[in-house]
This record gives C-alpha cells, sequence and structure tokens, in this order.
C-alpha cells in the first residue's frame, strides 16, 4: 500500500530523463570513439593498404545505406514532432516507417556482406590471410566495426518497437513524450555513427 | 527544481526537418564525388570535414540539441574534446616513433 | 532520541519476505548493503589468494605450487580486486547508502535502473568467478590481459574478459545513475557548492566510469572478436600492434585509479571535520580538485607504458601529466591537515582510518611520482616496487578508506554501535600489518626483485619472509574487524542518532534511516561544514 503511495509522488522529470539518455549516448559514442582510435592508428601505419582495400567496397550499396539512415532519421525526427501537435495516428506511422527504413538498411547490409562472403573476403579466411598486414586489418576492421554498428542498429529497431507500442496503449502521449524523444535520440546515434563509418571505410583514397 | 515538466517544448516544423535532410544528402552526394576527383592528401580531411558538418547538423536538429539545455551542448563538446585528447596523446606515441 | 515509531529501512517493506524482499527492492540503501554484502565475500576471497601467494613467496623455489598455478592465482586476485572489490567498493556501496541522503534525496534518479546494475554487477562477478573452475584453468595473463598473449593463451580469458566487459557494463549505469542523480535531486536550496564533499567526490568518479568504461568495453570486444574470429587488431603476424592495446588499455585503466581513490578521498573529506569539529579548510578547493583529478586522470595513462617501445615524445609528455595531476591530490592533503590544525580532535575509530589512510595514500603517492618519471621507472618497472606503490594506493588508500567510512556510517547504516576498543585494537593490527606486507616490497624492488614470479632468488628471502608474516599480521586485522562488526549487527548496543556530531544530512534522520529517508523533504540554507 505504501508502495501505491510512492508511485503517486513519483514526480516527473522529463529534463533528468533526457540527461540520463544524453550521457548513454556519451558512453555509446566513446564505445565507438574507440574503434575509430583504432582505425586511426592503423590507416596512419597502413595508409596504402587501406586505400585498396576500399576500393573493394561497394559504394553504390554504402551510399544507398547512407540515403536510408538520413531519411529514417527524418522520419523519426518528424514522429515527435507529430505527438507533440496531437497526432498520433501519424506519429505512429512514422516510427513505423523508420523500423522499416531500418529494415532496408539490414537487407542491403546482408547483400553487400552476402557478396564478401561469396569473395571469400571474409577474417580469418584462407584468402584474407594471405593478403598483405595492411589489408587483414582493413577488413577486420570493415567487419567488426559496421557489424557492431548493424547490431545497434537492431538494438534501435526493438526501441522503436516498443516506441510504437507505447504509443498505440497513449503511454506516451502530447503531454507526456520524452521516452519516444529518448528513442529518437538512440536512432540518431545509429545515424551519426553511420555518418562517419561511410566516409572512412568507403571512400578512404 | 520545482516543476520539472513540459519546460517550454520546443516543436520543430515538419518543414524545417525536410530541409535538414535535403542538406544531408547533398552533403553526403559532395562527399561521393570528391572521391573521384583524386585530391590525394587532401580527400580524408574533406571526408571528415563534411561528415563533421553533418554530424553537427544532426545533433542541432534532428537531436534538439539547438533547442535543449545548455547543459547537454556543453556535455556534447566536452565528450569530443576528451575523445580528440585520446586520438592526439595516442598520436604523440604513433608520429614519433 | 527515536521516540516517533517509524518503519526503517531494514525491516520488510513489500509483497515478498526474506531475501526475495531484498532482491526485489529498489531502495538506494538496501541495494547499497547487497553490493556490500557481496564485495565483502569477493574481498575475502581475494585475500585468501593473495595469501596463497604470500605462502609460496615464504621460501624460494616451489613451496605450495607450481608456476602455472601461481600465474592463474595472481590474475584472479587481480581480477576480483579490481573489478570486483575496489572499483565497485565505495562508489557502488556507500555512494548508493549515503549519497541521496546526503543530497536530501529521497532515492537516485532511476531506482530500477541501479537495482539492474546490482544485477549486471552479479552475473559478471559470477561469470569471472567461473573462469577460475571452467575451461582449460585459470586464465594466467594478469589481470591487464596484454595482447598478444592473451589471444594466443589456451587459458580461460575469453571467459574472464566477458566477465570485465559486463562488470564495466555495470559500473557505467551506476555513473549515470550517479550523474543524473546529483544534477536533478538535491534538496531545495543545496546548490552546487552547499553540497557535501563526498557527493562531490562522486560526481567525478561519475564522470570517469560513465566515459572511460566504454574504451575498455570496445578493447574487449576487440579481443573477443581476436579470439573468435582472428580478427588480427593486437596480432602483429595478422598486422596488429600489441602497444595499440596497451593504450587502449590504460585510457580505461588509469582513469579507473581515480575511480577508486576519488570516493575515498571523498569519504576521508567528510569524516575529517566530523571528528575534528571544525569547518573544513577550503572547500571549493577541494571539490574542484576532484574535478581536476578526474579530467587530468583521463590524460596520463602512458605512464603505465614507459618501456613498452612508445615513442620518446610520448613518453615525455605522460611524464609531465603524471606531474600534474600530483597537484590537486597534494591540494587535498593540505586541506586535509589544515581542517586538523586547531580542531578539537577525537581519536575515534573512524578517524583512525582516516589518518593511516592519509599516511598511507602519501607514501604510495610519493612513490608514484618517482614511478612517473622516466629514468626511475625504467629502473623499478615491473618490479616488488610496483606492486607495493598500487597497494598503498589501492588497499592502503582506497581499503582504509573503506574501512574508516565503515566505521564512521555504520550506526547509521544499522542502528548499532560496535565495540570500539576492540575496533581501535584492530585497526592497530591492520595498520602494522599492512606496513609489514607491503612495505619490505619496496626495498626488494630496488634490490631487482621482479614481480609476477612464483620463484626468487635466495638474496630476497628475508624481505619475503617479513612481507609474508605481514600478510598474516593483516589477516588477523581483518578478521577481527570484520567479526567485530558482525557481532556489533546482531546484538550491538542502539546507536544515536548522531554518535559523532556530524553535519551533513545524513546525521539529521533517525538511524537506521527510515524508507523514504526524510519525512519532509528538507530545505538546505547553510553550508554542508557548518562548525563553530
Amino acid at each position: 500500500m505504501s508502495d501505491v503511495a510512492i508511485k503517486h509522488d513519483e514526480h516527473r522529470d522529463d529534463l533528468g530523463a533526457k540527461l540520463g539518455m544524453w550521457l548513454f549516448i556519451f558512453t555509446e559514442l566513446l564505445l565507438f570513439g574507440g574503434l575509430f582510435l583504432v582505425y586511426a592508428v592503423y590507416r596512419d601505419i597502413y595508409a596504402e593498404d587501406f586505400h585498396l582495400g576500399a576500393l573493394q567496397l561497394n559504394v553504390t550499396l554504402g551510399t544507398l545505406n547512407t540515403v536510408v539512415l538520413l531519411i529514417s532519421s527524418m522520419t523519426v525526427a518528424m514522429s515527435i514532432t507529430a505527438i507533440q501537435r496531437g497526432n498520433k495516428k501519424l506519429s505512429m506511422q512514422l516510427v513505423l516507417l523508420t523500423v522499416l527504413l531500418a529494415c532496408v538498411f539490414l537487407v542491403n547490409k546482408y547483400f553487400e556482406w552476402g557478396a564478401k562472403f561469396e569473395h571469400d573476403l571474409y577474417p580469418g579466411s584462407d584468402l584474407v590471410l594471405q593478403f598483405k598486414r595492411g589489408s587483414i586489418i582493413f577488413f577486420g576492421l570493415y567487419f567488426f566495426m559496421t557489424g557492431l554498428h548493424m547490431f545497434h542498429v537492431v538494438i534501435g529497431m526493438v526501441v522503436l518497437m516498443v516506441m510504437w507500442f507505447k504509443l498505440k496503449n497513449t503511454t506516451i502521449n502530447k503531454d507526456d513524450n520524452v521516452l519516444l524523444e529518448n528513442g529518437g535520440l538512440y536512432w540518431h546515434l545509429v545515424d551519426l555513427i553511420w555518418i562517419f563509418l561511410f566516409p572512412l571505410l568507403y571512400l578512404v583514397t | 527544481m520545482s516543476n520539472h515538466k513540459a519546460e517550454h517544448q520546443h516543436i520543430t516544423d515538419y518543414w524545417v526537418y525536410g530541409l535538414i535532410l535535403v542538406i544531408l544528402l547533398a552533403l553526403t552526394f559532395i562527399t561521393v564525388y570528391m572521391v573521384h576527383l583524386e585530391l590525394a592528401a587532401w580527400s580524408v580531411a574533406i571526408a571528415l570535414g563534411i561528415a563533421s558538418v553533418k554530424a553537427t547538423i544532426v545533433l542541432a536538429y534532428f537531436m534538439h540539441l539547438k533547442f535543449d539545455n545548455m547543459l547537454f551542448k556543453i556535455l556534447v563538446v566536452a565528450v569530443v574534446m576528451l575523445f580528440v585528447s585520446f586520438i592526439l596523446l595516442t598520436f604523440a606515441d604513433y608520429l614519433y616513433r | 532520541m527515536t521516540t516517533i515509531p517509524y518503519k526503517s529501512y531494514l525491516e520488510p517493506q513489500g509483497k515478498y519476505t526474506g531475501l526475495l524482499d531484498w532482491l526485489t527492492s529498489t531502495d538506494h540503501k538496501r541495494i547499497g548493503l547487497m553490493y556490500m554484502y557481496a564485495i565483502g565475500i569477493f574481498f575475502i576471497i581475494g585475500v585468501l589468494l593473495g595469501l596463497l601467494m604470500r605462502i609460496e613467496l615464504f621460501k624460494p623455489g616451489e613451496t605450495i605450487m607450481g608456476p602455472q598455478t601461481y600465474n592463474g592465482i595472481f590474475t584472479v586476485h587481480g581480477v576480483i580486486m579490481i573489478f570486483m572489490v575496489v572499483i565497485p567498493g565505495l562508489s557502488a556501496v556507500f555512494g548508493n547508502l549515503f549519497m541521496p541522503i546526503q543530497i536530501g534525496a529521497k532515492d537516485v534518479a532511476f531506482p530500477k535502473l541501479n537495482l539492474l546494475s546490482w544485477y549486471i554487477f552479479m552475473a559478471g562477478a559470477i561469470l569471472a568467478v567461473l573462469s577460475q573452475f571452467t575451461g582449460n584453468g585459470p586464465p594466467d595473463t594478469g589481470w591487464t590481459f596484454y595482447a598478444p598473449y592473451s589471444t594466443q593463451t589456451g587459458t580461460n580469458v575469453l571467459m574472464a574478459v566477458t566477465a570485465a566487459f559486463v562488470l564495466g557494463f555495470s559500473s557505467i549505469l551506476t555513473g549515470l545513475n550517479f550523474i543524473v542523480t546529483i544534477h536533478r535531486m538535491r534538496a531545495p536550496g543545496m546548490t552546487w557548492f552547499k553540497m557535501p564533499l563526498f557527493p562531490w567526490a562522486l560526481y567525478s568518479t561519475a564522470w570517469i566510469q560513465l566515459l572511460a568504461t566504454p574504451i575498455v568495453g570496445i578493447t574487449l570486444l576487440m579481443l573477443i572478436a581476436e579470439r573468435v574470429f582472428k580478427i588480427g587488431f593486437f596480432d602483429p603476424a595478422l598486422g596488429g600492434d600489441p602497444i595499440l592495446f596497451q593504450h587502449l588499455f590504460w585510457i580505461y585503466s588509469h582513469p579507473a585509479v581515480y575511480v577508486m581513490i576519488l570516493p575515498a578521498m571523498g569519504v576521508i573529506t567528510e569524516i575529517i571535520p566530523t571528528f575534528c569539529q571544525r569547518r573544513i579548510f577550503g572547500y571549493k578547493a577541494i571539490a574542484l580538485s576532484s574535478i581536476a583529478i578526474a579530467g587530468v586522470g583521463y590524460l596520463v595513462w602512458g605512464h603505465h607504458m614507459y618501456t613498452s617501445g612508445m615513442s620518446f615524445t610520448a613518453r615525455w609528455i605522460f611524464s609531465f601529466l603524471t606531474f600534474i595531476v600530483a597537484v590537486p591530490s597534494a591540494i587535498k592533503v593540505f586541506n586535509w591537515v589544515a581542517t586538523m590544525y586547531k580542531g578539537s580532535i577525537a581519536l575515534k575509530t573512524p578517524f583512525l582510518y582516516a589518518l593511516a589512510f592519509i599516511f598511507l595514500f602519501m607514501i604510495g603517492g610519493l612513490t608514484g611520482l618517482s614511478l612517473g618519471s622516466l629514468a626511475t621507472d625504467v629502473y623499478v618497472h615491473d618490479t616488488a616496487y610496483v606492486v607495493a606503490h598500487f597497494h598503498y594506493i589501492i588497499f592502503g588508500g582506497m581499503g582504509f578508506a573503506f574501512f574508516a567510512a565503515l566505521h564512521y556510517w555504520f550506526p547509521k547504516m544499522y542502528g548499532k554501535m560496535y565495540n570500539q576498543k576492540i575496533a581501535d585494537i584492530a585497526w592497530l593490527i591492520l595498520f602494522f600489518g599492512f606496513n609489514m606486507l607491503y612495505f619490505p616490497q619496496f626495498v626488494l624492488g630496488l634490490q631487482g626483485l621482479p614481480r609476477r614470479y612464483y620463484d626468487y632468488m635466495p638474496q630476497f628471502e628475508t624481505g619475503e619472509v617479513l612481507s609474508t608474516i605481514g600478510g598474516f599480521v593483516l589477516f588477523i586485522g581483518i578478521i577481527m574487524m570484520i567479526t567485530n562488526l558482525i557481532i556489533a549487527a546482531r546484538n550491538g548496543p542502539q546507536a544515536p542518532d548522531n554518535p559523532w556530531g556530524g553535519k551533513t544530512l545524513e546525521w539529521t534522520i533517525p538511524s537506521p534511516p527510515p524508507m523514504e529517508n526524510f519525512d519532509t523533504p528538507p530545505v538546505v540554507s547553510k553550508e554542508p561544514y557548518d562548525y563553530e
């Protein structure tokens, strides 16, 4: 019974919730930051091999995925505007659209990775192990970085689906939508990381 | 610390997001195009520069930093600076070996 | 004093009874105690492993174990003590127990997340302990998991690394929770500079936990990827650079030292004004030096790598920064001593531990500077001198501060008082045992005794024997202290609400604290250490 009393008393702190989300985003940024540091060091050591490695990657698919992620970032941002204006239906549709775009990203990635595996270009394959050392590192980094990013895309999709259900049962509504904002922040983080991954992996020359 | 809810919520118009997307897409295509120009040493700097601009735009508009509490802006800058100092100190090793 | 009936946090709360009532509780005080019990058990395991090493080193040659067992034992001793005892120690236990009360809050900002951190911590801890008994023998890399050996040894490194990764996650969540709590939950009137100094220290610590831990997270993930998928991040044969592993590892693990010592300094800063009944000297300097230590502490990791083959430029830069980080630490020490000056000092147990802290921390800190200078480091690198140095910091510093905090807040935590005479005797034994255990290792190190070997040359025997005897004295002190506290928690006499005459908010509420800490939310108008 005292439990109920606490619940009622619990004050809502939107700014605190958002601060918590930003702090979490910082940890994610530094997680990838560590990887970017590794990338920078090896790129410095093996500039030539990284150039040759990048030529093996499919720039068209990479660009397409960049476009997809940017659009999805916009749709999730718009979904917040929609709910803030009380348009629940539009907000839900925009969240769903974001998830669909994330699926498109994953399908693209599937074909991209699939092609690499077909050509025996994966870490530890007999072919890659015969490469120069810089190229071995490049493909290692390519798979590890895009793989970890993909993992975040999947988590982001789960987060967005949770948002969709919360919109549906009006846990997230016109007056209380910090949860959706936080979910959106996570999705933008996924976009933010890709903004750097794309030129570093596909366009280094 | 009395009332935290509904702190003058800033609602961004749809068209602003649309415009931001157009700018981001344009920057993306510029980066891809730049690669074919064979600017050698400069290409990485340009690619990273454009990526940083894109990231700033995403942070400011999509992630609402522009309209949010000052605290968040300070923290984001501090975190970026921390990361840059990690890079610089590590390269104090690798560049002078 | 406690005539008004109230329900303390120790009494059954919710729909469950017994253990389940605790395991489902999101009360910050209960979570703090749960951390304490878990960490206490791990600490004892770590101590026993340490004693096994001391027994092995009692005589030259093989005494009770061979080299492989010894490698496993010092690795697991390190992993347990670092990741499961000292890193979470003060912030997870006393931070959880008292930080919200000290800032006048009902709980932390995200109570459920707080409970989740405890479960993640336990999951990581169980993995770490399991790594001992499963696979092909305990990991033998040392707690630093240096590549490329850690990517090649056949022992159970993978599980231990995963454990460290999981424990890091718990640490991040605690840090996140504390930052938001301190930003958003301070009582009305408590401005930043009216906040007690323990929360200040925790705030700085939380930023390190938050921003440094992800780096070791990704490093450990890369290590796992290297072992599982043959991505040669750190393997020279595949193009990797083992020194890069050291960079990444210490980018986290050096700031982690400050995760251990900053809250310890915070505890000491609480204890000294209370037992001198005097306003803290240099409040702002102490508060800001915590932030300064946290900030500069990020930038000194390279001093662990002077002999690794790092460039000379990097070496002198890191050495320079290392000397800078000593400045804010010294500021704190001077302020503590200045606070005592002309105070009416009460030599109670917590204060004795605080004094021991200052003494041991000074030795640890100053020997740290001799390690931070390039020339002397080359001479004593990887010797027993280093072992002595970091035990003085970690055990003499953080460990003694933990004991100080335990004796300081014990009456508040349980509402019972311990036998102060026995506590004082235990302190004396601990202090003697500690110095006898570790001081000879400075000398041995200077004489050239390398660390991490199960065997040694006969000329080191005197020092090693002294050290081992010291280890047993220390162990007796620990057992005596813990027994005394357990007896007190069970049947000790009732403790008053404010046995030491403290001024911070936790002393204004009953012992043990009520479930929601404060009947009416406190309004703060005065400085935290308002004596005189």
